[in-house]
């Protein structure tokens, strides 16, 4: 069973939709039973970085999902902030991230964009230096993915970079360290590619 | 025409709108779609164009019922469960509450236009609640005799006094994520969209703008990315009638250097 983690932030039913639609069965719930009887994990989320890891911190599930991400290592896929709550901390705040991944979230350097690109990103763009992983197998052509972030990932090892995009200059727009995996992007929202991506997780994880 | 609006890789494609008008759950305004078995049925109209490549919806609700809230709630949830693609509801939204259970039931953005102008602390009430992302400034505006585009309310029925350029700063300095720009003096037109207007915002402010009214044909769509550098341009009757069909409009884009999913 895949758990989307409900933490009182964003739009969850979609995603369970989506898998819905691929013939994959989810659940949505923030009860530690259920998770701890969880194969796989999607952290979703939008919004502000301190109100994602206070949300996280009220709804108590932090040593749960330690346990299943860094003991039992079951593979989580991390969410547009739901990624970024991966990281270690974020120029968006002051909380804590989860910290499963080395590096930060950063504010996109407004000083190498064009005066016409705008903060957030927002919008279809495609992606880069992705062929390797699983998550991409059998991937249509061309890929594009909706994107909607002001901050993104800044990674202290470049081997943990799934897939780069660019906007003004080339960011890390996912991640994959063993079992903890993420995206930038919303899978959920971008028509087949996206799709494609949830069902191999679904199916090659 | 500079190369240069055309050639800097802004990292995103140029997105192309279509926008659905709900009443009682129904579209509204008729489809000559013959493969739809039915017409009214904004699922399976919205189904249609998300396959034919529109790259986000827009469901405006002119309901007008102690209902609508309930019944619009409802049609969100069905719309998000079929769409894979990003949708925004707007229509008479005017509270957090509102806000709150249009997103709750799967919308991914929200857009407001009257209530926000009426009560301008609204947009940043709701850009603090949900974030900026997700709230769409609706504006329709008319270019008067004095040549400057003023702000109407209520469906284009109240004239203000208010420039449109005044209000769409401050409504972005407040927090509204986008801006949803609709000339009346176009609109209905098919003759073209507002290019001067749409220049102006697009390069003015700090967040995307939609284009809207006056799209009638290939070469509208393409002057509106090249020319008023537009970020996004939206369009009903056309798409409904099937006037212009979205993958022909995304490959005339395409062949003509405009950054379009495909």
């Amino acid at each position: 069973m895949i758990t989307i983690i409900d933490y009182n932030t964003g739009n969850l039913g979609s995603i369970k939709n989506m898998l819905k639609r691929l013939g994959k069965a989810s659940q949505i719930t923030n009860d530690i039973n259920l998770i701890e009887n969880s194969d796989k994990l999607i952290l979703p989320g939008v919004g502000h970085f301190d109100y994602g890891m206070q949300q996280l911190n009220k709804s108590g599930l932090i040593p749960i999902l330690n346990k299943k991400v860094l003991i039992d290592k079951i593979p989580i896929l991390g969410i547009c902030l739901g990624v970024q709550l991966l990281t270690e901390d974020s120029e968006e705040g002051v909380e804590k991230g989860l910290g499963w991944i080395k590096g930060k979230t950063i504010l996109f350097d407004k000083s190498k964009l064009a005066s016409n690109q705008k903060i957030p990103n927002m919008g279809w763009a495609d992606i880069k230096n992705y062929q390797q992983s699983k998550l991409f197998d059998n991937m249509f052509e061309e890929p594009r993915f909706y994107f909607v972030h002001s901050y993104h990932l800044s990674l202290e090892n470049v081997g943990d970079s799934l897939v780069t995009s660019t906007y003004g200059y080339d960011f890390s727009a996912g991640i994959e360290h063993d079992n903890i995996l993420g995206v930038q992007f919303h899978p959920e929202k971008s028509h087949k590619y996206g799709m494609k991506l949830l069902e191999n997780f679904a199916n090659n994880y | 025409m500079g190369s240069n609006s055309t050639t800097i890789n802004r990292g995103l494609t140029k997105r192309i709108i279509p926008c659905l008008d709900i009443k009682d759950g129904r579209t509204v305004k008729g489809t000559n779609f013959v493969a739809l078995r039915d017409a009214g049925d904004p699922i399976e109209l919205a189904t249609l164009y998300a396959k034919e490549g529109a790259d986000e919806l827009v469901f405006l609700d002119i309901t007008a019922t102690h209902e609508k809230r309930k019944t619009l709630s409802e049609l969100v949830n069905r719309i998000s469960q079929h769409i894979n693609i990003p949708f925004t509801v707007g229509g008479g939204i005017s509270s957090v509450e509102d806000v709150s259970a249009l997103l709750a039931n799967g919308a991914d953005k929200i857009s407001i236009n009257s209530a926000a102008y009426k009560n301008p602390a609204l947009i940043n009430q709701l850009a603090k609640e949900f974030g900026s992302q997700c709230i769409v400034l609706a504006i329709d505006t008319k270019k008067e005799a004095d040549g400057e585009w003023y702000v109407y309310l209520n469906g284009g029925r109240v004239k203000t006094d208010t420039r449109c350029i005044d209000w769409a700063v401050s409504a972005v300095n407040n927090g509204a994520g986008e801006i949803l720009l609709t000339s009346m003096n176009n609109d209905g037109t098919k003759q073209g969209f507002a290019l001067d207007i749409n220049k102006t915002l697009s390069s003015l402010l700090s967040v995307p703008v939609i284009a809207s009214g006056g799209g009638g044909s290939l070469e509208h769509f393409k002057d509106v990315f090249n020319i008023a550098e537009a970020d996004a341009a939206l369009a009903a009757s056309i798409f409904h009638f099937n006037e212009i069909e979205i993958k022909d409009l995304k490959r005339y884009l395409h062949a003509n250097n405009i950054s379009v999913r495909l």
